[in-house]
């Protein structure tokens, strides 16, 4: 914008220190060899020991792990869906109502949509467990994949999807081998941003798993409650360890992607 | 004929799912808000009997009231704890624009090829786990934490301080969780804003301060209004902050829902404290959709 000042630079590190500092004396205080959570008492893996050998807690990130996998797929065909029929669906009965249930719970608190969830399922006589966590992530998670969606459909030039159609593809042909392929980078954020916040959930999964299903979250939250832990440092470590990975993966993937379309796009119209 | 089928297939299926999970539970809460609390399984009456018909329905209806509202109005507790909550969405939210505003304004400016880098570095955080977060400020925190022995060791402090389960912790918690949502809008803005009209300010005399003042932060402002909001919302409700930072003492909304729900097990208040929590949050929601609007009524 305009030249970079002292006073930018001062900004920048102090906002990133501010952002990574408490993190990273996380990451260092998990190798600590002493149970004293906050005098160093050396280096040590002890914890990390403790931590794979404590089955309540591999117990736990097994349940996250499967309600994830299966709330965030979920949550994408649905997502999906109703993003198709918000941009493209045309004008139908009840679209404000539908788009309002689309936006409501991105800004709905945790604790209501808990407590509105629990309620419905005590109202049903639904066991409360891993099916039910699974119900109430599918929900919330479908709204962000629909925003994430539906953005990219709106910006898409429309007339290739009716080019398509006029060359003889049936409607669905024409979404499987024309919409799917341009939206498909939308698509695959929307699932991983639903992974995450399924991950990462413990309001909503408090109210809804019931005493047989336990989540991270929820362990993590019942054990913290009483003060820092050395073993829920260790754990923090593996997880922000596994996210850092993945995010720096998934941008370096996502930027050659682009590189490549470009050159193709390039490629193709210095052919035409 | 199919194709007819598929689009109503499409519609359909989402927005039947969304009326079974989002809006029934929703109702369900509104009525149990009106019902009285009981000690039975599920613990209020009246519980609709269909069984019964017409009359099931109408004794049902004559059994709502607005007792549980009255009482949130008599007792203490709630008012104060919706205030509370209030004020300190408000003044959490000022805090993170007074450190997000010069975090952007600084990405703003770096060259170029430091930007998607420093763009990373902001939304990183964001996909680390909400609970890592707010727990990694615990041992900061703590008497014995990393802040007051680093205090202490530099000479600062003599004793330690009491930070950890005040409302200065909730107030840290809360800057260092939604910091990525007011800095991301207002360096979107920023990003776009043409340089020319701040050169044009300082060449007709405006110092860089005034330029600052008078160009920079009015074209800023959508964004800014919008980081403002996308904190303050969700802080409203919030309640794993409050409950690991807040200590006893730090009352908010969220945290006396879940204990009127999990603690004293009474569900039609805890319902009627979750329907006033939404009327409250309608009026900030409705601004934000009107700003948002605008501003891309301004683009086009």
């Amino acid at each position: 914008m305009r030249r970079f000042s002292w006073f930018n630079l001062t900004s920048l590190t102090l906002g990133f220190a501010f952002l990574y500092l408490p993190m990273l004396i996380l990451i260092v205080y998990s190798f600590n060899a002493s149970k004293l959570v906050t005098v160093w008492a050396g280096f040590s893996t002890r914890w990390y020991g403790e931590l794979i050998r404590n089955e309540a807690f591999l117990d736990a990130a097994w349940v996250t792990l499967r309600v994830a996998v299966v709330s965030s797929t979920l949550a994408t065909v649905l997502g999906t869906m109703a993003a198709h029929a918000l941009v493209r669906g045309g004008r139908f009965l009840g679209r404000t109502l539908f788009s309002g249930m689309i936006y409501a719970p991105l800004v709905m608190p945790e604790v209501i949509t808990g407590l509105s969830l629990l309620l419905l399922f005590i109202a049903i006589d639904l066991d409360r467990g891993i099916t039910t966590i699974v119900l109430a992530h599918t929900t919330f998670s479908m709204c962000y994949v629909s925003v994430v969606v539906s953005s990219r459909l709106v910006s898409f030039d429309r007339s290739i999807e009716e080019a398509a159609l006029d060359l003889g593809c049936t409607p669905f042909e024409a979404f499987r081998l024309v919409t799917l392929p341009i939206i498909a980078p939308a698509v695959i954020a929307g699932w991983l941003l639903a992974f995450t916040l399924s991950l990462d959930d413990l309001v909503i999964a408090s109210f809804t798993a019931g005493p047989s299903a336990t989540t991270l979250p929820i362990k993590i939250f019942s054990s913290v409650r009483l003060g820092v832990s050395p073993e829920i440092n260790a754990l923090s470590t593996i997880l922000i360890a596994i996210v850092a990975v993945g995010v720096i993966t998934a941008s370096l993937i996502s930027k050659r992607s682009i590189a490549r379309q470009m050159q193709d796009t390039r490629a193709a119209i210095a052919g035409a | 004929m199919t194709g007819k089928l598929r689009r109503w297939l499409v519609i359909g299926v989402p927005y039947l799912w969304l009326l079974a999970l989002f809006l029934v539970p929703f109702l369900i809460v509104l009525k149990i808000s009106l019902s009285d609390p009981a000690l039975s399984i599920p613990p209020y009456t009246p519980t609709l009997d269909l069984s019964r018909g017409w009359e099931g329905v109408r004794e049902f209806v004559a059994g709502l009231d607005f007792e549980n509202y009255v009482f949130l109005t008599t007792d203490d507790l709630y008012w104060k704890a919706y205030l509370s909550s209030l004020w300190i969405a408000a003044f959490a939210t000022f805090l993170t624009l007074l450190v997000g505003f010069p975090i952007a304004y600084g990405m703003a400016c770096a060259p170029v090829h430091w930007r998607p880098t420093l763009l990373m570095g902001v939304i990183l955080p964001f996909w680390t786990s909400f609970l890592i977060r707010v727990y990694s400020w615990m041992g900061i925190l703590a008497q014995e934490g990393v802040l007051n022995r680093a205090l202490m060791w530099l000479g600062l402090i003599d004793e330690p301080l009491m930070i950890l389960n005040t409302p200065t912790a909730v107030y840290i918690g809360i800057v260092y969780t939604y910091l990525p949502f007011m800095v991301l809008p207002i360096y979107a803005t920023l990003d776009k804003l043409d340089v020319s009209l701040i050169e044009a300010a300082e060449d007709l005399g405006c110092s860089r301060t005034q330029s600052f003042w008078l160009v920079t932060v009015p074209l800023a402002r959508p964004g800014i209004i919008a980081g403002c909001f996308l904190v303050f919302i969700p802080a409203l409700g919030e309640f794993v902050i409050p409950s690991l930072l807040g200590g006893s003492r730090t009352l908010m909304v969220g945290k006396v829902l879940w204990e009127e729900f999990f603690s004293n097990r009474d569900w039609p208040v805890a319902s009627a404290v979750a329907v006033v929590l939404l009327l409250i949050l309608i009026v900030p929601i409705i601004l934000f959709q009107r700003n948002e609007q605008k501003a891309r009524e301004a683009e086009q």
